[in-house]
């Protein structure tokens, strides 16, 4: 290859470009503008998008890379703006999100003087990073963007950041680009051992209740079809967590629902009376697991996961299988027997019915005055044929949105799990729509978490985002105000909140909007958002003291899931 | 139940690794009791030793986060049994004391410790051993007052044949081969 004289930010964008990047989130600032003026020739290739607030630029490329499975890619600018990123980060590397961020730092010989917007970020950023690395010549930058691609997006992914000092951004070399594939320290994954599949599969074939639970490492490892062919050989009903979703389609007969604190009913308890877990790109949460020490005691545990830290972390593994969950059950599949579990498969179809009818059918099809988040998500999800991408905030909503919203395609969840990053949605819906761009994206946010991050209104505004925001507004923090109620005698301490005139807001940045508060106005607002050509505010005022059930109590077993207060 | 476990990391050389290596422990809030960071016989690759009180289910868990780090290559946790460790450790003690009687004398040949050097003021003793024999020597030392004290991290090296990692590299080498 060729090379060729270029500054140290030119060499940054035309790294990114070697790496594909076409599309980058970010927000300009004094440390940073040299590789922001380096930027501005690149407008043909690169889209950059200006967000309102790093925070905001951050969750974007996290909607994005959810939903296009390429990494992420930010920029911001030292001090305040880098450590804006700090959330975002932390939310990356505990939901296995990959991001490459870049970071402009004060001049080297600056570093450590307590300079104008000199903040230690490669310290601040240790733990909420997988890697990072402060690049201080030019000559540095094409290796360290090469190897923050291959370790953002290998393995178990996760963000990088890369921290760059004004000199280098000016220092003047000859570039040259070669893609990094091999690290002599870090071994993306292993390679699946096939005396552990053969083990794992005489286990499978032998089992009676057998259950799969399988999380975001499906997903992550574009392993959806081998999971679909993988329960129908075996006939094994299959349970998501938060971020699993929408790897296996909602209406799959093996498709038997949500687990954990706010999941469905069968898969909670039957977990508990299964003699095979099949866990497979999933890390046992406490939020699915409950009370661990009662916690599938009974059963005999196979865990799939790429990454060996995980194994035996929070449950023993009778039987683990290292790897990607792509390649360890393509290998599982040629072991396992064609079987049918109908009778077991038919105690999750009575659990569903008891659910649907304590509380199911109140929520989504409720009979009383006041609206439930329920009954929104379900017109959302019906009137788009169950195919849209749902980005969601946390709290109330997020659990409700994930339990009733429907979906058929994969990699159209986006949500803050490990986290619980409130003001997550309205950013990452801007990355999903962008990178979805013909999908009808939905960002479901409560009227806390939709403050936390309003300002990206704007960012939307200014880009004519086609996002289709609903607001479900109790003027609570609804799930702190739920628990105040249930383990703190109602004693509901600044939960809640006077809020502004959403409608106005929305129209104070030129976004068509509209405000529901009662029944009968719903299914047309809905429609009337989704009729709209751009971006859309609905604000559905429900029901102030509805709660999410069922429930597992913290320190509850899975067991003692509760379907009513 | 808690024992004291020697773990070896093994990295590149990597400014900010310590940092990144340290904050494993402080996150679980495990005290680091000794810390020794040197070259090890394999040109390029470098070496922590790390001294921890803990249960065998939280250093598994610890080494496992350890090697999870991008810069790491392997880490092993061993016994103290299992391992050869020493500490150094150096005494001042004012030389006054040295001369009124031949007790100092006595105690440094006793415990195999030596003099490292004699001024006009001090002298300074040099023992290397394990904590409870630096240990020792200083409480013994201490009788007569002890103005200067420093002991080392531990270093250890283990009983095996040959550097493990040397072979671990042979088998990641195959294992990087495999994965595409």
């Amino acid at each position: 290859m060729a090379t060729q004289r270029v500054s140290g930010s030119q060499a940054v964008i035309l790294s990114l470009l070697e790496e594909g990047v076409d599309t980058i989130f970010g927000y300009p600032g004094g440390a940073i503008m040299p590789i922001y003026d380096a930027l501005y020739d690149f407008d043909q290739q690169v889209t950059h998008y200006l967000t309102r607030h790093e925070q905001g630029a951050i969750h974007a490329a996290e909607g994005y890379a959810n939903v296009t499975g390429r990494a992420g890619v930010c920029f911001a600018t030292s001090g305040p703006g880098a450590t804006n990123l700090i959330t975002g980060l932390a939310d990356a590397q505990i939901d296995s999100i990959p991001l490459v961020c870049i970071t402009g730092q004060v001049a080297s010989p600056l570093l450590g003087t307590d300079a104008f917007q000199e903040s230690d970020v490669i310290s601040i950023t240790l733990p909420v990073t997988k890697w990072n690395y402060q690049v201080t010549s030019a000559e540095e930058i094409p290796e360290a963007i090469a190897k923050a691609f291959h370790i953002a997006t290998t393995g178990r992914p996760g963000p990088v950041l890369l921290d760059i000092s004004k000199d280098a951004q000016f220092g003047m070399f000859d570039f040259e680009y070669k893609k990094c594939t091999k690290i002599r320290s870090y071994l993306p994954e292993y390679p699946v051992d096939p005396f552990q599949v053969k083990a794992a599969a005489d286990i499978i074939n032998a089992a009676k209740k057998p259950l799969v639970l399988f999380g975001h490492g499906v997903i992550l490892a574009n392993a959806e079809e081998e999971l679909k062919e993988f329960i129908e050989k075996t006939g094994i009903p299959a349970a998501w967590t938060l971020l699993g979703l929408s790897s296996l389609p909602s209406d799959h007969p093996l498709n038997v629902g949500m687990l954990g604190m706010h999941g469905n009913y069968g898969p909670n308890i039957k977990t508990n009376e299964a003699d095979v877990v099949i866990a497979i790109g999933m890390r046992f949460d406490d939020r699915v697991t409950g009370k661990v020490a009662a916690y599938a005691r009974q059963a005999k545990i196979i865990h799939l996961e790429i990454d060996p830290a995980e194994i035996n972390k929070i449950i023993k593994a009778d039987v683990p299988v290292l790897g990607s969950a792509k390649k360890s059950l393509r290998m599982l599949i040629g072991n396992v027997n064609q079987n049918s579990h109908e009778a077991w498969v038919q105690e999750f179809r009575d659990c569903d019915k008891i659910e649907y009818e304590k509380v199911i059918s109140h929520d989504i099809h409720p009979k009383k005055v006041g609206l439930t988040m329920g009954e929104v998500i379900r017109i959302a999800s019906e009137k788009t044929n169950n195919d849209a991408i749902l980005v969601t905030d946390v709290g109330q909503h997020q659990m409700i949105a994930s339990r009733y919203f429907k979906f058929s395609q994969p990699r159209s969840n986006v949500t803050s799990g490990g986290l619980g990053t409130m003001g997550y949605a309205l950013p990452a819906s801007m990355g999903a729509k962008i990178g979805q761009p013909d999908r009808v994206v939905f960002a479901v946010a409560g009227d806390g978490g939709f403050q936390m991050t309003i300002q990206e209104l704007g960012t939307i505004a200014q880009y004519e985002l086609d996002i289709k925001i609903i607001v479900l507004n109790n003027n609570f923090l609804g799930m702190v105000r739920q628990w105040q109620q249930l383990f703190f005698e109602k004693r509901y301490s600044f939960t809640e909140m006077k809020n502004p005139d959403f409608v106005g807001i929305a129209k104070a940045y030129g976004l068509a909007s509209q405000k529901v508060t009662s029944r009968d106005q719903l299914e047309d607002a809905v429609q009337e958002m989704l009729d709209h050509k751009g971006p859309f505010v609905l604000e559905v005022v429900v029901e102030k003291e509805d709660n999410v059930f069922p429930m597992i109590p913290t320190g509850a077993s899975i067991s003692d899931i509760l379907l009513e207060p | 139940m808690k024992q004291e476990y020697i773990i070896t990391v093994f990295s590149e050389d990597q400014i900010g690794l310590l940092s990144r290596i340290t904050i494993i422990f402080t996150r679980r809030k495990i005290n680091i009791d000794s810390l020794t960071v040197s070259a090890s016989a394999i040109p390029g690759i470098f070496k922590f030793t790390i001294v921890i009180k803990e249960t065998l289910d939280r250093v598994q868990k610890v080494v496992g986060q350890l090697e999870k780090v991008v810069d790491v290559m392997k880490a092993y946790f061993n016994t103290n049994e299992e391992m050869i460790c020493q500490e150094i450790a150096l005494y001042k003690v004012p030389i006054e004391e040295l001369f009124e009687s031949d007790k100092i004398e006595q105690i440094v040949r006793n415990s195999g410790a030596r003099i490292l050097e004699i001024t006009r003021e001090y002298v300074v003793i040099e023992k290397t051993g394990h904590t409870n024999e630096t240990q020792q020597l200083f409480d013994e030392l201490n009788v007569f007052g002890v103005t200067q004290f420093n002991r080392s991290g531990r270093v250890a090296i283990t009983r095996s044949s040959i550097e493990k990692l040397s072979e671990f590299l042979k088998e990641r080498d195959a294992l990087l081969e495999q994965v595409d």
